[in-house]
This record gives structure tokens, sequence and C-alpha cells, in this order.
């Protein structure tokens, strides 16, 4: 164990000298991908401990990483800049003489997507049935309208300009390390253990002293102060925020991370993001002009999503386990691995 | 004798229109080993579904000690001390054996959420107070070779053993098992006698069990209550119970 962690202090090491390697030298572009991939994996593995780990089907995280995005958005923002973009309707008091640091908006955007997930648990959980999945696709419908329409809050359909680019490597990479340990933490104590046991089977959890009630709770309530903190830090690295990111495809693409990367695992989550992320960006080419056989062909947007969609019913057809199914990676597993390959390579 | 520990008051339950179990009182002294005993279909299992909470009782009263545990959640009637098992096997099939029986300790965790997350505090002191108590019971219940392997992947007669080691991991003063020796032969049967002997010694345990094999049921409980239809017929020690007429009538005549 004390070999494994040792290794763990390694790969952190290695990942952060790669980050001040990149921060100097990489182009814009790639680092703005870098900080897409840091953002969806703390969606994604979050995301997975609710449906993955606990087995409760949300479609909600479109939804909280918008009230994140708004939150801290709108708490960044400077009161000169919140008036010079409210054109249409005046932002509403306090919100129009807030100002506070990004660390602290980031907090604020956890912490209410957190409770307003702890609200929506109350009445959904309380019953036992699948009504997750219903409820959280409304609360998306209904955070778009609240987005779209309260205009004197979130500056309707314009949506919120300007933002500081407060997102650096460091804040995306460093919450992205914070996430995955605590969640990786949280699935391997008595509290993950209990999630799991619920999705197994929720009668015989019960039966061994596990509120599942409470269980759920925490996890959905986990998984959204971290899709909320996601919004905050996606807020200001793209600077421009309005409803359309927001929709329901957001969490459509969330849903194909963790079920490409194996649903239950973490690592899958990982995975899924960075295939995302990084595929969704080589994948550019497909949707620009391009020439097939002397033949001049137009760009087709949504063609990438296309093929996102096409790997996800491949994936339900033929992997249905995903890339991990549930499980996990160890040191001891990628040792091995790496052993047999090499006497593989040798024998050759 | 010692006090009385758990006990029902006309228990009743009802399906829709189906009385499943009709005035059932009960009483399970500590220490005891009591059967219950009954045709299929009697209300055997229904009458611990509604003891652990599982399904709500229509009428009749519930008690656990001097406590009224009547129509209290699951999850609260478990960690009060009853611990029980399944007719039909309900492990934790994906996890393995080991998590199967320390999910069971979640009950007594001492540490925060918090704590879990940040993995100081209590954490660790406790996480191995469960899994050490979770290795001394798959010992006794001869699972140490299986520690790691998933709940699916064991044979029937060992998932059953599992499943009681998960029960006892709740630490229960009263453990329920629901036909848990279904599907043995005679002699898996006399080691499980054996078996629950010790139990019954080395853990203090009251136990409550119901079964179709008779000879296992005579042989192993103090006190024997039978039902017939959701209706309780008969109670008394197995030898009173071998010669009661009802009884011989209703199931014992029938069986033999
Ligand atoms: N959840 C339920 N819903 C409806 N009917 C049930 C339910 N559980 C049991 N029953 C019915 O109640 C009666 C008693 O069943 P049960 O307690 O399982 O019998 P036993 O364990 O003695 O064989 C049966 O007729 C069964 O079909
Ligand atoms: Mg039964």
């Amino acid at each position: 164990m004390t070999r494994d962690r040792i290794l763990t202090a390694a790969a952190v090491g290695i990942l952060l000298a790669f980050l001040w390697f990149a921060d100097r030298t990489f182009s814009a572009y790639s680092i703005r991908i870098l900080n897409t991939i840091a953002i969806f994996s703390i969606v994604a593995v979050t995301y997975n401990l609710i449906n993955g780990v606990t087995g409760q089907f949300s479609l909600g995280p479109n939804a909280f990483i918008a009230i994140g995005s708004y939150t801290s958005a709108l708490l960044t923002l400077s009161p000169q800049e919140k008036a010079a973009s409210f054109i249409i309707d005046p932002i509403v008091w306090p919100l129009s003489v807030i100002s506070v640091s990004f660390p602290v908006s980031l907090i604020a955007a956890g912490v209410l997507a957190g409770l307003i997930a702890f609200l929506i648990s109350v009445p959904v959980f309380r019953v036992r049935g699948d009504y997750l999945a219903i409820v959280t696709l409304g609360f998306g419908e209904v955070m778009q309208v609240i987005t779209n329409n309260a205009v004197s809050i979130t500056n309707g359909p314009l949506g919120l300009k300007g933002l500081y680019p407060h997102t650096t490597l460091w804040w995306s990479w460093g919450l992205c390390i914070f996430t995955i340990i605590c969640t990786v933490r949280l699935v391997n104590s008595s509290y993950g253990r209990a999630m799991k046991a619920v999705r197994e089977d929720e009668t015989a959890a019960e039966a061994m002293g596990i509120d599942a009630f409470w269980t759920k709770t925490l996890a959905f309530t986990f998984s959204a102060f971290f899709a909320g903190v996601a919004g905050g830090l996606l807020a200001h690295l793209i600077t421009t925020i309005s409803p359309s990111l927001f929709t329901f495809f957001l969490t459509f693409n969330l849903l194909i991370i963790i079920v490409v990367g194996g649903l239950g695992s973490t690592t899958g989550a990982l995975i899924g993001a960075v295939l995302f992320a990084w595929g969704g960006e080589a994948l550019r080419v497909v949707e620009e002009p391009f020439t097939l056989f002397g033949y001049d062909l137009p760009g087709i947007p949504g063609m990438r999503m296309v093929i996102f969609s096409a790997i996800l019913i491949l994936t339900m057809i033929f992997a249905r386990s995903g890339i991990m199914g549930r499980r996990e990676f160890s040191w001891q597993a990628a040792i091995d691995l790496g052993s047999t390959l090499l006497q593989r390579i040798r024998r050759t | 004798m010692s006090e009385t520990l758990l006990r029902t008051e006309g228990l009743t339950v009802v399906f829709g229109g189906l009385v499943a179990l009709s005035g059932l009182d009960l009483e399970i002294r500590r220490g005891e080993i009591v059967g219950l005993i009954g045709p299929n279909g009697a209300g055997k299992t229904t009458a611990f579904n509604a003891i652990t909470g599982v399904v709500q009782p229509s009428s009749g009263r519930i008690f656990l000690g001097e406590e009224d545990i009547t129509a209290r959640p699951a999850p609260k009637i478990a960690a009060k001390g009853i611990a029980r098992t399944f007719q039909q096997i309900r492990l934790y099939d994906d996890l393995t054996v080991i998590e199967n029986v320390m999910v069971a300790g979640h009950s007594s965790v001492r540490y925060t959420f918090l704590e879990a997350v940040t993995g100081l505090g209590r954490f660790s002191a406790d996480e191995k107070r469960i899994s050490e108590y979770a290795e001394y019971l798959l010992e006794l219940m001869g699972l140490s070779d299986v520690i790691s392997a998933k709940a699916s992947a064991l044979p029937y007669g060992r998932q059953r053993k599992l499943e009681i080691a998960r029960a006892l991991a709740l630490r229960p003063t009263v453990l329920l098992l629901d036909e848990p020796v279904a599907g043995m032969n005679p002699m898996e049967t006399k080691g499980f006698a054996d078996l629950l002997r010790r139990l019954h010694r080395e853990l203090n345990l009251t136990i409550g069990l119901i079964d179709h094999d008779m000879g296992f049921v005579m042989n192993v409980c103090h006190k024997i209550k039978v039902i017939d239809h959701g209706v309780p017929i008969a109670w008394g020690t197995p030898n009173e119970i071998r010669t009661d007429q009802k009884v011989i009538a209703a199931y014992l005549g029938t069986a033999a």
C-alpha cells in the first residue's frame, strides 16, 4: 500500500509537471482542450456516483451545471459590468451590488446546486420507484425556462458576457484532482458500500440497516455540488454563457461519457471524459468542408453528435459494460498488465 | 426462564383481499431458538417481513424487549438488532464477499461523511474494525477462502452462508432465518445444525427460523409455532408439536 501511495504521488507529480509545461508552451487552443477535459472529468466522475454507483438514473447534470455557471458568473462580475450587460431589464438587487472572488463564487456555485439537489431529493427519494429520471429531466427544462425568462437575474437569452477568464489549468486540474480524490474515498468508504448495496438490492440494503433515502440523497447532493463547481469553472473558461449551453444535450453527452467509460467505474468515467473532450475536438474535421475522392463535400454541422450517438448505440449493443465495466484502475493491475505486455513483446 | 425479547400481538397482514397472516401471537425469549412452520403459503415469510419492516402489518403490534417497533422503517429495525436472511437469496451480487458483509457494518459506523471523503479522523480505525469483524464472521461461516470473490460467483450453499454472515455483521440480538437449509442434502443440513448451535452459543443469539425440514427444525428448536393458511394452530416444544393432532392433520400428515 505504501508502494501504491508512492506511485500515486509520483503520477500526480508528473501530471503537475506536465501542466506546468503545457501552461508555458501550449497554444491557447490546446490549453482550452485540457481545461475542458478537466471540467468534463469533474462532472463525469460525480455523475457516475449517482447513476453508476448508486444506480439512480438522474438526467440532471445540465441543470446543476447551469445553476453553478450562472451563480458563479453573477458573483464574479463587477456591479458596473452587470449594469452594462443587463440592457433589457436591470439586474435585481442584491445581485446588482455583490461581487466576490472566483474561489468564493465556486463554493457558492457548488453549495447552491447541492442545496437544490437536496430539496429535489426529499420528495423524489421518499417514495420508491424510478421517479428521478422524470423529475430531473423536467427540472432541466424548468431551468431552461428560468434562464431564458428570468431576465432580471439571468439576462435571458442574451446570457452573461465578458467574464474574466479565471479558469486556468491550475484551477481546473486542481479541482479535478480534488474531486477524484473525494469521490474515490467516498466510494471506498462505508457510505460508498451503502450506495452500491442500494444499487444492487434496495430491500436487502434496508434489511441490513441502510437508510436508502439518505444514501441516495447523499449521492445526488454530492454529485450536484461538483456539477455546480464545474459549471463555475466552465463559465470562467468560455467567458460567455447563455441558456443554450445547458440544454438536455449536455446531459446526453455526459451520459455517453459514463456509459462508454463503464457505468459504475470512476476510472471509466475519467476515460470517457478524456476521450469525449479530446475526441470532440479531433472530430471537428467532419463538420468542416472536406474533399473525398475528388468530391467537395460541404461541412455537416452536428455530424460529431451523429458519430457520438453511433458510438453510444454500438456500446449498448456490443459492449454493454463499456470500457471498464465496473472495474477500477489499480497499480497492481497496471503493473500486471505491463509485465504481460512486456512478455508478449519479448516472445515475438 | 429469561425475559421475552421479541413478541408479536395479533400480528395480521392483508394483501388486497388475501389474509396472508392472521392474529399471530409469538413470544421469543432471550437465547431461545424458535421455529415457525407451516405448509407453503401459510404466511411464515410474511410474518418475518412484517417483523423486519419489509411489509406493513394491517393490525397487531410487534415489540422488541419493551419497545414497540410496529411498522418502523426496515433500516431502523435492523439497526435495533433484528437481522434476517431471505427465502430467495438476496445478496449484493456484484460486490465481493467481504464487501457484502461490511455493508451491514454501516449502521455502526462512527465516522461521518466528511471524515470518509477526507480520510481523516476515525475513518481508518473504524474501517479496520468493520473489515476485521467481517473477516471473523466469514471465517466462522467457512468462507475465508473466497473473501474477494464476487458474491454471484459462489455456489448456492455458500451464498446462503454468506447471507448469514452478512446478517451477523449487524451484531443482531435476534436473527431470523427464512428456510436456511432449503436445498441442502442431509449431510449439509446436519453440518448446518451444528454451525447454528455454535453461532447461538458464541454470539449469544436469539434465533427465529422457518424451515420445511422437520428433522432439522425438531432438532435445533426449543419451541415451535405452527401456522396454517395464516392462522396460528399450535405452539409448544418439539415433542408437543410432534404429537399435536391439529398439526398432524394440517401439516405433518400431508407432508409424511
Ligand atoms: N408482497 C405480497 N403481495 C401479495 N401477496 C403476497 C405477498 N407476499 C406474500 N403474499 C401471499 O401471502 C401468502 C403467504 O405467503 P408467504 O408468507 O410467502 O408464505 P410462506 O412463507 O409460509 O410459504 C401467499 O398466499 C402469498 O402468495
Ligand atoms: Mg416463505
